[in-house]
Order: structure tokens, then C-alpha cells, then sequence
């Protein structure tokens, strides 16, 4: 018999609904490899029992005849940003530790009712801060790769969705939620050879959702294939009232009109992309991408993104200066972490319980976002950013006049080792080159496996569309995916 | 009549008052700005708070497109210019009743820009010399939850429900010189929100509060540096409140120190203001546009329907009033309030006359209802009713003491005025043999006063008036009356 | 406007501290010390921007073009953003009495 958690979204769905196993059947397959899996840290919750009575609901309804929901049988992870109704919500942060929301975020909430069931809540960077899960309060999450040079080195899976694509990747789950402020779905699945896709801004409500960065934040899947993205992703978005950003759009068909066929369309290499020391076998997978495209029958053409370069910092002063207010709300009065020291007067309490419930790389940001919009900077640094987010849009609409897509390296790395780069936040944020100008845009974006470098890890190729197309960017990465072949998963060694 | 410059006399000469003022308004709406919960006054604690409003992980802002709609009539009724483009920002500050740690506000590209509010300057004479004063812009903020201090030893009390109700900040220029034009700004602020139903002007509730900025200099100086007194709630305060500032500021300037631009607090009970501790940082707020919200585009549709729905403003109702005859004070006394106007409305529409109305309302209806503290919207005597007592008058069916007397059943017993007439026999009557079968009796029954009359003394004439009504039980008609009198007593 | 004080591109622990102030983050002098030149060059960093010319490009509103909705003037419509839930408001918060949250008293 095969083991189930082999079996990625469509798979479950398939067989859930052919009778070939009961939805229960999945759920405590999964629950029982999430908890032989303690050695990766990436659940913050464990809810079996919620896996379970999703599960049983959906083996009751089968055996009742009724029309099978489209996730029916299907166990998924949730990112801890997500609040759950009556299970503990985090963010990663102390500053929360105790919080369990008594509600539910839209997106969990579509979720559950398309059939889903929750195995549990992942870990993640603090409040989406970061690019390794190293800013998680509650422990790093381990990579379930690991390099083929014989060490044991602990790899970062990603970042900040780093519990899901750790999770994800071991097959702890067929498929999790991932957010992605600037690369947070798309740098870890690629660092963990799984499929992720970050939808146009809008796509997926915001509400309930714990903010990061609000112009940026989407919330978005990460599973086994592109297939199985596009499933999950269906589920996740539409239009939400709750949410005032949110597109009064109908979710399209995206798995119906999935299609490896790329006749007709072309697309555009960013010659801005090429950046100073990157790695060959990433230029060399880059042009392999290219390859399978054209062999899809793509047209490919050069595009230019000239303020490329300036993304990054247009980013790291946007992001912070929103995250500096998002997170102005966990002062200790109605919920979370309160330290009161000893005679402490209100704005004491505030300070000191800030202090303590922050790491270090959260109140970094605070301090960035405060500072570039405190008295007399304002202009110089937020406004110019912004005014820079004009122009980096305005490239990429430029672009879509040549092009109807754009391939590019997802990450200008493989997975490094945990601890390599955590003392030099700049190098860190370098992580995020090729994902941040998208996010900026707030363009639909995806990452698919291509190949593995030398030292046996993924690496993974983005694909960039247009505002809502999100089809053509999953037909897109369902060609490369085809070419690709990628099958390569970890040994298991937790 | 030509007012004197209102001026603080200090040891170095006079000193001139500059005035601005900050006047929140709340917005009348059932919900709250940005979320679904309830707004009404006196509602236990934190019952009508809603996880957006007491600042949620992962809670967002939808704004209320009745507190949009009412912000821009307010703007229209004022002459304002709307903006079709605005945008709402964040005010970043910490405090216990401010749950977001921001205040979504309008700072850059606020709903409404310029206008202007006129006041008469002399109370007395409303069509005397008018002043402008300069509305800098209008912007839709959410208000605050509210401190309790005095609950418990060491612990203050927080409770959201105000907190993300709507707020208008109206905005003045600095272009008042006196407590006096600072209060009759307020006033016809308050009467213009009322008449608009924008705001119920509740200032006890806290629907108006008005943040004063007071500066002071010696006339033809620049502007001085101001203080601001925060959420003054009646207009009596923010007059004291000025006039204490103004004072203790010539104080502070003439022994040679200076003001410093700070936020201070008015207390109620010494009249005084003193320095805020808690809004040190007051300076930087950091303000940003609220990314949770796009930019707030209005339609010209949606602004014809906002011009369409605007009611007759009470500088042109007066101006209406004046027109058909009513004096101008009357007229200004009648619509200050948008109740009394209305009550008003309704009694021309049902056909009074409307010089005899005013005089009757203004004098008869105004002073029962004080004499009952009662308002206007809860008269015992409605605009119909009054009517038809008016024309009863009109026709000659009551005398004006008769109607006094009417008026009084009617307060007491709400009937109808022809219904009281009838069943009471107050009817007026003008049967000149029943009056000459009287006046014949009140002649034999004073010999001496017909006596003197005939021998020139006239005044008389009056006594023996008096004497026929007094036995008629003042039904007779006046006029009949005088005329059968002054042939009797010719002899 | 661009600030003189940016000018050096260092940030020194009287900003920091006046920044972790602003931010209510409580800071120790070690902490400032340590911030100092790890912000400072963040911020050089993102200085770059100043070689970008916007002159006559409007700051991004929206990313994506859209429009404002507004909710209708309607109490409680959708639990989920009404009022009436106190005691779910209240179950996670650190110190409360009487239907009140507490916070250390403030004078104000
Ligand atoms: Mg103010
Ligand atoms: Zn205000």
C-alpha cells in the first residue's frame, strides 16, 4: 500500500473521492509524521484532533452522497500568521505567546470550508521578519535537506515561511499556507524543492492575517507541484468585504485551466537580473529555464528592469516604516505578552513589554520604519520610496509590452547553512533580490523546482505575470516543472 | 453698534488675542467609522467594541460610507471645497486609549478643503456687522476610547467604546480676536452640524469637543506661539478657557518668559488650564498613508446627491423669515435652533400668519416652554394645534386674553383649541345686547366714576372697559365693546 | 526635504535612543551602543535611493488599481467586525475588572 503522505493535494483529493482510502486515513498518516518530525521545529501547534474531525466530516459527507467539497480529505499546515479560532496564534513572537484568537482569518476560514483540516500551526521568522527562520522566538526551523558533502549542517529552510516549506518538503503535509511580504512563499520553497505561488496583491483577503507589511503582505500556498498550487490557492482567495484592499473579482478555473502549452507567449528575461556574484550553476539553471520554456513553446525576449537595484532598499523603507505602525498594536493592554516592572508607569509598561516580547530582528525594523518616518525624514526616505515603487511598477508595465511573463532566478543562492549569514542583516536581506521588485509591484509570482547544485540542494526559477495572471504565471511553471523532472527529495534523517 | 476690540491689558500695553479652534465633531452614524459596532452613547463598557476597534491581530478598517457621506455635506453647507480625492493616514502614538498605537486620520489630503462660517459679532443684532471665519479644511478621523482615573487606586480603566467612532475635525484659520467670537463661532457651528444632521451637537455627550489654540501679541506683531487646550466641551469653557490663557500668556510674556507650543488641559472647576504630561512626544507622530486603505475617490453622483440632501441652512432660512415681515431678531431666535426652526416650518406650512407667528411663538410659545423646562421637540402643544388657535385669533373667535387662557388648557390638556373653546364657552362674543344689558348695569353700579368721566375726566374710560369684560368673563369683544361703551357713557 | 543631519550617515546613541523612545522600546546604553552602527548602515544602504530621480513621479497609492469600498451604515452586519462580544474581546487580555481593561494609572 502506498504511504499516503507521499501523495501530494490532487492525489488525496482524487483517491479521497474514488473511495481508494478514507479521508481519515490521511489525516493520521500526516498527524503521525508530524509527530515523529519534532526534530525540524516546524509546527508551533500541533491539531491532530482538528485533522481528524475535518477528516471525519468529509468521510461522513462522502458516505452521505453528498457533492465532495473541493479540498474534502485534503490535511493541510497553516502558517502562524493566520489566526485560528481557539488555537494559539503567535506569529513566532513572545509578544504573543498565550493568544488564541477568537476568530478566524478569511483565508483559513476558506480554507476549512472547501473541506480542508488543519495538522497544525508552522513556524516561522517573527512576525514574517526574516529570511531563514532564524527569527522565529520559538527556535529555528531545520531544513529537512541537508548538503551531500557528508556534514550534517543545519540548513535553513527559508524564509518566512520556512515552518511550510520545511513542513511541506518532509511531507509533514501535502500542502501549507505561506505569506509573502517580498519573497517569503517563493525564496523558501525554493530553498526546499517545492512549489510556491504569491498571488496579485488583493487575490487573498488580509484579514486575519497578522500584518507585516500591509502594502505587501498575500497570502499565498506552498505544495508539492503547480498543480496542486493552483488547487489550494483556488480555495484561499476571493473577495473579502473585511478587507478594503481586497479584488471584487471571481477566482478563476486555475487548475481547470492549467496548460503546459506556451505557444503564443513570450517571455521576457530581465537583463537587470543578472547580478555580481551569482552563482554558475544558478545563471546555468536560469538558461536551462529558458530552454524548457522555448520548448514549450514560448518566444523568449530580453526585457529591461532598470530600477531593479533599487527594490531592495525601496523595500527595507517601505516594509519597516508599515511594520513600525502594524505593530504598534502589541503594547500589552488587551492581549499578549505584559511585563510591568516594578513601579512602572504606562509608557514604562509599553517600552519594557516591547522590549522583551520583540526579537531582535523585529525591533530592528521598528527602529528602521520609525526612524525613516520620524520628524524631517519623511520625504527624504518613505515618500522617495514610494515615488521609486512608482518607477519599478512603470518597468514592469514597460515589460508587458514585449513580454507576457518573466523568468528569473527565485533566490541568488541555494539553502545556507543556519547561523552563516544571521550577523549581517544586509547579506540576509540580498536574499530577497529577485523576489522584493514583484512584491513591490504587487504582481503575481511563483517558484518552481529546476534542478539541485553541486552540493545536492534545490534551487529553484521564478516566474512574474502581469496583475490577475495568475494562470499564465501557473502554465508557466507547470512547462519548466514538466522539463524539470525535479523528483528529488530529502533522506530522511529526523 | 460697533463692537470694541476685545483686548488683554497688561503692564505693557494691550495685547491682542489670536483664536483658532479644532472642533471635533462626531458624526452621526448607527456604526462606527471603520468597523460594525454601535456607536450610541451610554452603552456599558466594551460592549460596543468590535475586534477591529480594540486593534485585533490581523483586523483592517472598512470605511462607513454614511460618515463619508455626512463629512461632505458638512463641507457643502459651509461652501467648501470637496476633495474627489483624498486619503485616510496614520497618526502613530502610544497611549492606553488608542489601541492601534495610530489614529486613522486625514492629514496630507484631507475630505474637505476651504470654507468659511459667517457670525454676527453683536448677539443683539444679527443683521449688524458680520465676520467670517476661515474653515482651513474638514477630515474624517476615528475617535479615541476612553481613560477612567478614578476607578481604582493604582489601575486606570480603559474602555473602547467610543474608540474608532467618526470624528469631523473642523478645522478654523486663526481668525478670532475674543471669547465672544470664539462662542459664536461654536454656536453656529453647532447650529449649521444640526441643521445638516451631520452631528447632534451634543457637547455634554462629548459629540463636540473643541481643541482651543489661544496666542497672544501686540497688535500689528506677528503671531505669537500658541497652546493648545485640548477637548474643551461647551462653549462657556472654551470661553474661559481662552480668556484664562490669553491672560496667564501676557503674564508669562510680560515678566519675560516665553510660551512654549504645548498641549494643555482646562479644569472645569478652577476655570484654569494647565500643562499635559502625557503627550510628550506630541510632536512626532509619523504620520503615513494608511496602507490598509486605498485613496478615497468620490463620484460626481454621489456628490449631487450629498448637494440634493442638504436642507435650508439657517443664515437662509433667516434671511427667508425676514422676508416675510418677521423682524430680525426673532428671525435669528427662531432658527438658531433647527428644532424650533422646523416647528416653525411646519406652523407657516399649516397657514399662520407668519408676523403674528413669530410674535406668538417667540413670546407665548417660548415662555410657556421655559416656564415647563420643556424643549421644543417635546412641546405639549404642537405646530397644528397652534395654528388653528392662531386663526381662531385671526378670526375673531378669541381675544388675546381669551387665547392666553386657551393657550394655558391646551398646555395642560393637549386638546385641540376649537374643542376647548367650545366645550369651556370661551368663545368671543360680539352679541350687542348682551354687551349693552352689562355695560347698562356696570354704569348704575358706579355712579361716582360716570360722574367724574362726564366731568372730563377721560382716563376713566378704561375703568369702566375693564369692569364690562370683567363681567362678561372676558368673553366680549374689545372693539364692540369700546364703541357701545363710549356712546353709553356720552349719555 | 533631506535633513543635514543625515549627512555623516552615522547614527549616534542619542538617535537611537530617541528612536527606541518613539517606538517604546525599552533600550540599555549597550544595546544603543551596539544599534548605533548596525542602523547606520542599514540606513547608508538605503540611501541609495537618493541617486534615483523621481522628479515629476507621483509616490505608488495603490498597487494595484482598485478602488476604495465603503461598508453601509449598518450595526453588527457581520459579527465578525460588530460589536456585542465583550467577553471574547476580553479573554486574552493580560489584566482586566469590571468589564474594563486596566493599565497602570496615568496621570494625565
Ligand atoms: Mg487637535
Ligand atoms: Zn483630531
Amino acid at each position: 500500500m502506498t504511504d499516503l503522505t507521499d501523495l501530494g493535494i490532487a492525489a488525496i483529493r482524487d483517491g479521497f473521492r474514488a473511495g481508494d482510502f478514507t479521508a481519515r486515513d490521511v489525516a493520521a498518516a500526516f498527524n503521525a509524521n508530524i509527530a515523529a518530525a519534532d526534530a525540524l521545529n516546524a509546527f508551533l501547534v500541533k491539531t491532530p484532533d482538528h485533522a481528524l474531525a475535518a477528516a471525519d466530516a468529509a468521510d461522513a459527507a462522502r458516505a452521505a452522497g453528498d457533492a465532495p467539497k473541493p479540498l474534502a480529505g485534503v490535511p493541510i499546515g497553516m502558517k502562524d500568521l493566520f489566526c485560528t479560532t481557539g488555537v494559539a496564534t503567535t506569529a513566532a513572537s513572545h509578544i504573543l505567546e498565550g493568544f488564541v484568537p477568537p476568530y478566524e482569518s478569511t483565508v483559513s476560514q476558506n480554507l476549512w470550508d472547501a473541506g480542508a483540516g488543519m495538522l497544525g500551526k508552522l513556524n516561522m521568522d517573527q512576525f514574517a521578519m526574516g529570511s531563514s527562520n532564524e527569527t522565529s522566538a520559538f527556535g529555528n526551523v531545520i531544513s529537512p535537506w541537508r548538503r551531500n558533502d557528508g556534514g550534517n549542517a543545519a540548513l535553513a529552510p527559508g524564509g518566512s515561511s520556512g515552518g511550510s516549506s520545511s513542513a511541506v518538503a518532509a511531507r509533514l503535509c501535502p500542502g501549507a499556507t505561506g505569506t509573502d511580504t517580498g519573497g517569503s512563499i517563493r525564496q523558501p520553497a525554493a530553498f526546499t524543492g517545492i512549489s510556491g505561488i504569491k498571488p496579485t496583491y488583493g487575490r487573498c483577503s488580509r484579514w486575519g492575517t497578522i500584518a507585516f507589511a500591509s502594502s505587501l503582505d498575500q497570502a499565498g500556498p506552498m505544495a508539492r507541484d503547480v498543480r496542486d498550487c493552483a488547487i489550494m490557492l483556488g480555495a484561499m482567495a476571493g473577495f473579502d468585504r473585511k478587507d478594503a484592499t481586497s479584488l471584487h473579482l471571481d477566482v478563476p478555473a486555475w487548475e481547470a485551466g492549467l496548460s503546459a502549452n506556451l505557444t503564443g507567449k513570450r517571455i521576457g528575461i530581465p537583463r537587470e537580473y543578472r547580478v555580481d556574484g551569482m552563482p554558475a550553476e544558478i545563471e546555468a539553471l536560469w538558461q536551462q529555464g529558458i530552454d524548457w520554456l522555448r520548448d514549450a513553446g514560448a518566444e523568449i525576449v530580453e526585457v529591461s528592469l532598470p530600477h531593479t537595484k533599487y527594490a531592495l532598499p525601496a523595500y527595507y523603507i517601505i516594509a519597516p516604516a508599515e511594520a513600525s505602525s502594524n505593530l504598534a498594536r502589541y503594547d500589552g493592554v488587551r492581549y499578549g505578552l505584559r511585563d510591568l516592572p516594578e513601579g512602572a508607569g504606562l509608557q514604562d509598561m509599553y517600552a519594557a513589554t516591547r522590549a522583551d516580547g520583540f526579537g531582535d530582528e523585529v525591533k530592528r525594523r521598528i527602529m528602521i520604519g520609525t526612524y525613516v518616518l520620524s520628524a524631517g525624514f519623511y520625504d527624504a526616505y518613505y515618500t522617495q520610496a514610494q515615488k521609486v515603487r512608482t518607477l519599478i511598477a512603470r518597468d514592469f508595465e514597460r515589460a508587458w509590452e514585449q513580454c507576457d511573463l518573466l523568468l528569473t532566478p527565485t533566490a541568488p543562492s541555494a539553502a545556507f547553512g543556519l547561523g552563516e549569514k544571521s550577523d549581517d542583516p544586509i547579506a540576509m536581506y540580498l536574499n530577497d533580490v529577485f523576489t522584493v521588485p514583484s512584491s513591490l509591484a504587487g504582481l503575481p509570482a511563483m517558484s518552481v523546482p529546476g534542478g539541485l547544485d553541486h552540493q545536492g540542494l534545490p534551487l529553484g526559477l521564478q516566474i512574474i505575470g502581469r496583475p490577475l495572471d495568475e494562470q499564465g504565471v501557473l502554465n508557466a511553471s507547470l512547462a519548466i516543472e514538466e522539463r524539470a523532472g525535479f523528483v528529488a527529495r530529502p533522506d530522511r534523517w529526523w | 453698534m460697533a463692537e470694541q476690540a476685545y483686548m488683554v491689558e497688561g503692564a505693557t500695553g494691550a495685547w491682542e488675542v489670536v483664536i483658532g479652534l479644532e472642533v471635533h465633531a462626531q458624526v452621526t452614524s448607527q456604526a462606527k467609522l471603520f468597523s460594525g459596532a454601535a456607536t450610541a452613547f451610554g452603552a456599558e463598557p466594551n460592549t460596543q467594541v468590535s475586534l477591529v476597534d480594540a486593534a485585533m491581530p490581523g483586523m483592517l478598517p472598512v470605511p462607513n460610507a454614511e460618515c463619508i457621506r455626512q463629512a461632505v455635506r458638512t463641507g457643502m453647507a459651509i461652501g467648501a471645497t470637496i476633495n474627489k480625492w483624498s486619503r485616510f493616514d496614520r497618526k502613530n502614538y502610544f497611549y492606553a486609549d488608542l489601541p492601534q498605537g495610530y489614529q486613522i486620520s486625514q492629514l496630507y489630503h484631507p475630505l474637505v478643503g476651504e470654507g468659511a462660517i459667517d457670525i454676527a459679532l453683536d448677539e443683539k443684532d444679527p443683521d449688524g456687522s458680520q465676520k467670517s471665519i476661515g474653515v482651513e479644511r474638514i477630515h474624517v478621523e476615528q475617535d479615541a476610547g476612553k481613560l477612567m482615573h478614578d476607578q481604582h487606586p493604582t489601575r486606570s480603566y480603559v474602555d473602547l467604546n467610543r474608540s474608532g467612532v467618526a470624528l469631523m475635525e473642523i478645522v478654523s484659520r486663526p481668525d478670532m480676536r475674543s471669547p465672544a467670537e470664539a462662542g459664536a463661532y461654536l454656536r453656529k457651528l453647532r447650529s449649521i452640524l444640526r441643521y445638516v444632521g451631520s452631528c447632534d451637537g451634543n457637547m455634554e455627550e462629548g459629540s463636540m469637543r473643541a481643541d482651543v489654540n489661544v496666542s497672544v501679541r501686540k497688535p500689528g506683531d506677528e503671531l505669537g506661539t500658541r497652546t493648545e487646550t485640548k477637548n474643551v466641551n461647551s462653549v462657556r469653557f472654551v470661553m474661559a478657557a481662552i480668556e484664562y490663557e490669553a491672560r496667564r500668556q501676557v503674564e508669562v510674556l510680560e515678566s519675560g518668559g516665553r510660551i512654549v507650543q504645548e498641549t494643555r488641559l482646562f479644569n472645569v472647576e478652577s476655570g484654569t488650564t494647565r500643562s499635559m504630561r502625557s503627550k510628550e512626544d506630541a510632536h512626532d507622530y509619523r504620520y503615513f498613508p494608511d496602507p490598509d486603505l486605498l485613496p478615497l475617490e468620490l463620484e460626481d453622483a454621489f456628490l449631487d446627491d450629498c448637494l440634493a440632501s442638504l436642507p435650508e441652512l439657517p443664515d437662509a432660512k433667516r434671511r427667508r423669515y425676514q422676508a416675510l415681515g418677521i423682524s430680525a431678531y426673532q428671525a435669528d431666535v427662531l432658527t438658531a435652533e433647527v428644532e424650533s426652526a422646523r416647528w416653525f416650518d411646519t406652523l407657516l406650512d399649516a397657514g399662520a400668519e407668519p408676523v403674528r407667528a413669530a410674535n406668538w411663538v417667540t413670546s407665548e410659545l417660548f415662555g410657556a416652554l421655559n416656564r415647563l423646562g420643556r424643549s421644543i421637540v417635546d412641546s405639549p402643544v404642537g405646530p397644528a394645534q397652534a395654528a388653528e388657535l392662531l386663526a381662531l385669533v385671526a378670526d375673531g373667535t378669541l381675544s388675546g386674553s381669551l387665547a392666553k387662557q386657551v393657550f394655558e388648557v391646551m398646555l395642560e390638556t393637549g386638546d385641540a383649541p376649537s374643542k376647548i373653546v367650545e366645550e369651556r364657552g370661551l368663545k368671543q362674543t360680539s352679541d350687542t345686547g348682551a354687551i349693552e344689558a352689562v355695560i347698562v348695569e356696570v354704569i348704575a353700579k358706579n355712579p361716582n366714576q360716570l360722574g367724574q368721566y362726564r366731568g372730563g375726566k377721560e382716563t376713566l374710560f378704561g375703568f369702566f372697559v375693564g369692569q364690562t369684560m370683567k363681567a362678561m368673563g372676558g368673553k366680549a369683544n374689545p372693539a364692540v365693546v369700546n364703541e357701545l361703551l363710549k356712546k353709553a357713557l356720552a349719555g | 526635504m533631506r535633513d543635514a543631519s543625515r549627512n555623516g550617515m552615522s547614527v549616534d546613541t542619542a538617535t537611537v535612543k530617541k528612536i527606541a523612545s518613539l517606538a517604546r522600546l525599552a533600550i540599555t546604553d549597550e544595546d544603543a551602543s551596539r544599534l548605533a552602527p548596525e542602523l547606520g548602515n542599514i540606513l547608508h544602504w538605503i540611501e541609495q535611493l537618493e541617486q534615483v530621480n523621481t522628479q515629476g513621479v507621483e509616490p505608488m497609492t495603490a498597487v494595484i488599481p482598485n478602488s476604495l469600498r465603503l461598508r453601509d451604515d449598518v450595526v453588527n452586519a457581520d459579527p465578525l467586525t460588530g460589536g456585542g462580544i465583550r467577553d471574547l474581546l476580553m479573554k486574552n487580555a493580560p489584566q482586566a475588572e469590571h468589564g474594563f481593561f486596566t493599565v497602570p494609572k496615568v496621570i494625565e
